[in-house]
């Protein structure tokens, strides 16, 4: 595949790079990844990965777009309210980018259907808001063995970690399992700072595009914490044994898909 | 130019920097380790910049050629794959 002149310019402050150069971008553009969320921490990677030229972007996300996701989701517009939250988000990344392929799921990701809408993508993105998404992407990412980025916002904190297969713990891991219902307040419950999924968000990107490039060093094995009110960034390392995760680990216990209850009021992502 | 047996050429006269050098690096990243590139240019920022960002990137410059209209012929061997 040739560059066209307009492709050149377009990615023309990629292409200096040496990390990327004309073989990185063309790897951006051939990759596929799958965001699952199209909220708070989805629209800002989205947006980053859509400028960045990565060929085929799936997202995922059941909702509609409403007034008070307006102060974090940027994708979105005011005029967008009412609109399927995929399809605002298609409209948005084909406007940053017409080289995108945008694929629309408008659904929320269940036990039945994520292996399903997974198995086509190099990468995947946690951009969801609550514990029962987390863990089954967790889950499934680790069956199907595909590389995923796992994050959380809430108030002026955040955190990401990344999955690669073999490479270190999984979400599950660190975190054995979900909280009991309700014993977490949700961000609709405790609102989170706008510019909060702007920040993770985009490290997600960040991480997406690291790996298709094959540069530099993954956040695998790291959880990497941000608290905005002390501005100070944590970078912790994980414990590296993962042999007796009920996942991951050499004999799970969980090898199928579980669809955990929901908090009462959760249901709107991030 | 018949000191060098010319693999590629890319005539990068008709756009402006950036786009020069990523014209020519993309033209380069084309070629096999120690294949030769001819790259023309404009007198002037080209001839000033993109020389040196190729130098930068390791490939070797063996000679820059003034075509006595305005233009140069750099000629270029790729180093590395």
């Amino acid at each position: 595949m040739a560059f066209t002149d307009e492709q050149l310019e377009r990615y023309s402050r990629h292409i200096i790079l040496k990390e990327v150069g004309a073989k990185g971008q063309k790897k951006l553009l051939n990759a596929k990844v799958l965001i699952i969320g199209a909220g708070g921490l989805g629209a800002p990677a989205a947006m980053y990965l859509a400028a960045a030229g990565v060929g085929t972007i799936g997202i995922a996300d059941a909702d509609e777009v409403d007034l008070s996701n307006l102060q974090r989701q940027i994708i979105h517009t005011t005029q967008d309210v009412g609109k399927a939250k995929v399809l605002s988000a298609k409209e948005t990344m084909e406007a940053i980018n017409p080289d995108v392929k945008v694929n629309t799921y408008r659904t929320f990701i269940d036990s039945e259907n994520i292996m399903d809408i997974i198995k086509d993508y190099d990468f995947v993105i946690d951009g969801t808001d609550n514990f029962p998404a987390k863990f089954l992407i967790n889950d499934a990412c680790v069956m199907a063995k595909k590389p995923f980025s796992h994050a959380g916002i809430i108030r002026f904190k955040g955190q990401l970690m990344t999955y690669v297969p073999g490479q270190g713990p999984c979400y599950r891991c660190v975190f054995k399992n979900p909280p009991p219902k309700d014993a977490v307040p949700t961000c609709k419950q405790a609102g989170v700072i706008g510019a909060m999924g702007g920040v993770i968000g985009s490290l997600q990107a960040m991480e997406a595009i690291k790996y298709i490039l094959g540069v530099g060093d993954l956040l695998t094995g790291y959880l990497l914490t941000y608290d905005a009110l002390k501005m100070e960034f944590r970078k912790v390392k994980l414990p590296q044994d993962t042999k007796g995760c009920a996942v991951c680990g050499e004999h799970p216990t969980i090898t199928e898909l579980i669809d955990y209850e929901q908090a009462e009021c959760d249901g709107v992502h991030l | 130019m018949a000191d060098f047996k010319i693999d590629d050429t890319v005539d990068i006269t008709t756009v402006v920097c950036p786009t020069t050098f990523v014209k020519a690096k993309v033209a380069l990243e084309e070629l096999d380790d120690g294949q030769i590139l001819s790259i023309k240019m404009n007198d002037g920022e080209p001839v000033q910049n993109v020389p040196r960002s190729i130098k930068e990137e390791g490939h070797k410059i063996l000679k820059l050629i003034d075509n006595e209209d305005g233009t140069y012929d750099l000629i270029v061997q790729k180093v590395g794959d």
